[in-house]
C-alpha cells in the first residue's frame, strides 16, 4: 500500500490526468480572454492565435467603458449575488437545524414540502412572482432579485444541509445543553462549524446560476439603475449585429468576482474537509 | 438527604414504551451504576435525569426540587459522554470555563475552579491544547474537568470509558473512583461493563428492558440474586443454569450455580467432557459438556487438563440458587 502511494509512475499519471482536465477546463476561458484583447479582424481570421503587436486591441475594453454604467452593473450583480447566497446559507441552515434537531408534529411532511422546490423550476411561477413584485412596489429593484433568488436556492440547501446536520454528534449539542448554551449558540458555535463543508457546497452550487441569470433581471429588474452585468452585457448582441470585441471583454471582466468568491469557498471546502471534527 | 429521587417515571418514544415505572433514590455522596443490556434504557433513564428528553410521566426530584420543567442546565447536574462531545472550536481551558462563563461566574472564580480541576486530573500542561491536539484519554479527562469544574449536585456519566482501551479504562477507573471520594458529590454511572459496575458502585440498579430488576450493593446483587436475569448478568464467567432434575430426581426448578463454586470431585454428580480450556495463569476456566448443558468450571491455579478429558464435578451445598418456571429466585 505503501508502495503504491508513492511510486512516481502512478503519480506522473494521477498528475497527467489532472492537468489534462485542468486545460480542457481552462481552454474556453482562455480563448475569451485572448480574443478579448484582438480587433475584430483578427477575432475572426485567427481565433486561437495570441494577440500579436497587429492584432492587439483594447476597443472591446473601451466600448464596455463607454456604453453604459458597467461598473454600476458590476456592483449590482455582486450585491445581489452576495446578499443571496447570505440569505440562502442563513436560512437553510437554520431551517435544516429545526428538521434535523426536533421532533416536531408534520417534521417529515414540512421537510418534503420544503424539498418540493428541487423538482419545480421557480420559472414556472414567473407571471405570479412578477405579478406579486409590481403589487409590493419591488419591481426594478434588487432587493426583488434578492429574495426570487434566495427562494430559488433553499430548498436544495434545506436538503443537503438537513442531511449534514443529521450527522453532527448529538452528544456535542446535549452538552452545549448543560453547558446551559442557548439553542442559537449550540447552532452558531456548534453545527454551523461542523458543516462548513456542506454549506460551500451550497454556496458554489448557487454562485455561478444567480451570478449568470438573465431572465430575473430582464422580467423584474431592467431599468438602468438596477440592470446586472449579465443583462447589461446584452446590448451588445444585437438582433443583426453583436459587437464581438466589447461581449467578449464583458465577459471576461465578469469572470473575475466569480472565480474570487469561489476562491474563498473552496478554501473552506477543503479547510472543513482537513480540518476533521473532533470525537 | 436525597440527591435524586425518582417517582414512577415512564418514558415513551411513540408507542415505543422505554421507560416503565422506575422509582429511585440516590442518597447524597453516593455512586449509584446503571447497568443492563443494550437498549434497556440506560443511557434514556439518564437523560430524562439530566432534562435532555422529558418524562412521559413521573416526578424527578434534585436536591429535594422537582425539576420536571426546569431546564438541564439549571439542574445542577453535569453530564460526561461517551464520545468526550468536547467543543472543537475551544482549547481545554475554554471547553471548561465555559458553562461558567454562562453563569456570570466571576473572572478570578472560573480560574480558580478551572486551576482546581486541571490539577486534580493532570490536565495543567494541556490547558491551551485544541481536543483535536489531545489523546482519547486526555479528552476523556478534560471531559470530565468540564463537567467537575461545575461543582454540580450529582454527576451524570454515560459510558465514559467504553472509547478507551483497557489499560487507560482501569486507570481512569480508578480516577473516578479516586474522585468520588475526594469530592463526595453523588454520581450515576450507566455501563454495560460489569467490572465497572462492580468495582465501582455503593449501589448497583440493575435494568432490563426499561424496568428496574434489583437494586443494591454489588455484594448484595451477586450473592443474592433476586431472579434469573440478576443472577446471569452479574459475574464473569457467568452464572450456569442447569435444570434441578439432574441432582434431585423429580425437581422441575432451574439450578443456579456460579463457575467458581464448582470443583474437582472424583465422586463428584455431575460429569462431562473437557470441551474448551482458558488458561488464565492466575486461573483455569473449563467448558465441560455434561449431557444437556455446557457449564463452565473456574478453577484456581493450574491445573494439567486437557481437551477431551471425562471429569467429574461437585457444587458446594450452600452456594447454590433455584429458579421457578418464570425465573423468580426460590431458594
Ligand atoms: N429518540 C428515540 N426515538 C425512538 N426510540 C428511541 C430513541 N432513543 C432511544 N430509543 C429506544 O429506546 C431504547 C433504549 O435506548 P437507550 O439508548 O436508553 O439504551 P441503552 O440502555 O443506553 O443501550 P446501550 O447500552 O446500547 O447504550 C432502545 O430500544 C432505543 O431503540
Ligand atoms: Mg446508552
Amino acid at each position: 500500500m505503501h508502495t503504491a502511494r508513492t511510486n512516481p509512475l502512478n503519480t506522473l499519471a494521477m498528475h497527467g490526468a489532472l492537468i489534462l482536465y485542468t486545460l480542457i477546463a481552462l481552454f474556453p476561458v482562455f480563448v475569451i480572454l485572448i480574443n478579448s484583447f484582438k480587433t475584430r479582424k483578427a477575432i475572426f481570421r485567427e481565433p486561437l492565435s495570441l494577440p500579436t503587436a497587429d492584432s492587439f486591441s483594447m476597443i472591446g475594453y473601451q466600448t464596455v467603458m463607454k456604453q453604459g454604467d458597467f461598473f454600476l452593473y458590476f456592483q449590482n450583480s455582486m450585491i445581489v449575488t452576495v446578499a443571496s447566497l447570505f440569505f440562502i446559507l442563513l436560512f437553510g441552515a437554520m431551517a435544516a437545524f429545526a428538521l434535523s434537531e426536533y421532533r416536531f408534529r408534520g417534521n417529515m411532511l414540512m421537510g418534503l414540502y420544503l424539498a418540493l422546490g428541487i423538482m419545480i423550476p421557480i420559472r414556472i411561477g414567473t407571471v405570479a412572482i412578477l405579478e406579486m413584485m409590481v403589487a409590493t412596489g419591488l419591481v426594478n429593484s434588487l432587493l426583488a432579485l434578492i429574495l426570487v433568488y434566495t427562494a430559488q436556492g433553499l430548498p436544495l440547501a434545506v436538503f443537503i444541509l438537513s442531511e449534514f446536520m443529521r450527522q453532527v454528534s448529538d452528544d456535542l449539542k446535549n452538552a452545549g445543553r448543560i453547558d446551559g448554551l442557548t439553542e442559537y449558540t449550540i447552532f452558531f458555535k456548534l453545527v454551523l462549524p461542523l458543516v462548513r463543508p456542506a454549506m460551500a457546497t451550497v454556496a458554489v452550487f448557487n454562485m455561478i446560476p444567480i451570478w449568470n441569470d438573465l431572465w430575473f433581471p430582464l422580467i423584474l429588474a431592467p431599468a438602468e439603475e438596477v440592470k446586472t452585468l449579465t443583462l447589461g452585457s446584452q446590448v451588445f448582441i444585437g438582433q443583426f449585429v453583436t459587437d464581438w470585441n466589447a461581449v467578449l471583454s464583458a465577459l471576461s471582466m465578469a469572470i473575475l468576482p466569480v472565480l474570487i468568491l469561489y476562491v474563498i469557498f473552496s478554501r473552506q471546502l477543503i479547510r472543513g474537509i482537513t480540518s476533521g471534527a473532533v470525537k | 438527604m436525597t440527591a435524586l429521587t425518582l417517582k414512577g417515571i415512564n418514558k415513551s418514544f411513540g408507542t415505543v414504551h422505554v421507560l416503565k415505572d422506575i422509582d429511585l433514590e440516590v442518597e447524597e455522596g453516593e455512586f449509584v451504576v446503571f447497568v443492563g443490556p443494550s437498549g434497556c434504557g440506560k443511557s434514556t433513564l439518564l437523560r430524562v435525569i439530566s432534562g435532555l428528553e422529558d418524562a412521559s410521566s413521573g416526578e424527578i426530584t434534585i436536591d429535594g426540587k422537582v425539576v420536571n420543567a426546569t431546564p438541564p442546565a439549571k439542574r445542577g447536574i453535569a453530564m460526561v459522554f461517551q464520545s468526550y462531545a468536547l467543543y472543537p472550536h475551544l482549547n481545554v481551558r475554554g471547553n471548561m470555563s465555559l458553562a461558567l462563563k454562562q453563569e456570570r461566574r466571576s473572572k478570578a472564580e472560573i480560574e480558580e475552579r478551572v486551576a482546581e480541576a486541571s490539577r486534580m486530573l493532570n490536565l495543567t500542561d494541556y490547558l491551551d491544547r485544541f481536543p483535536s491536539e489531545l489523546s482519547g484519554g486526555q479528552r476523556q479527562r478534560v471531559a470530565i474537568g468540564r463537567a467537575i469544574v461545575r461543582q454540580p449536585k450529582l454527576f451524570l456519566f454515560d459510558e465514559p470509558l467504553s472509547n478507551l482501551d483497557a489499560a487507560l479504562r482501569m486507570n481512569t477507573r480508578l480516577e473516578i473512583s479516586k474522585l468520588h471520594r475526594t469530592l463526595s458529590a453523588s454520581m450515576i454511572y450507566v455501563t454495560h461493563d460489569q467490572t465497572e459496575a462492580m468495582t465501582l458502585a455503593d449501589k448497583i440498579v440493575l435494568l432490563r428492558d426499561g424496568r428496574v430488576e434489583q437494586v443494591g450493593s454489588p455484594m448484595e446483587l451477586y450473592n443474592n440474586p433476586a431472579n434469573q436475569f440478576v443472577a446471569g448478568f452479574l459475574g464473569a464467567p457467568s452464572m450456569n443454569f442447569l435444570p434441578a432434575s439432574t441432582l434431585n430426581e423429580g425437581d422441575n426448578r432451574t439450578l443456579g450455580i456460579r463457575p467458581e463454586d464448582l470443583t474437582l470431585d472424583p465422586e463428584g454428580p455431575l460429569s462431562g467432557k473437557v470441551s474448551h480450556i482458558e488458561n488464565l495463569g492466575g486461573d483455569t476456566n473449563l467448558i465441560v459438556d455434561t449431557e444437556g448443558s455446557e457449564l463452565t468450571v473456574r478453577l484456581f491455579g493450574q491445573h494439567p487438563i486437557d481437551v477431551g478429558d471425562q471429569i467429574r464435578v461437585s457444587a458446594q451445598q450452600n452456594k447454590q440458587f433455584f429458579f421457578d418456571q418464570d425465573g423468580r429466585r426460590v431458594a
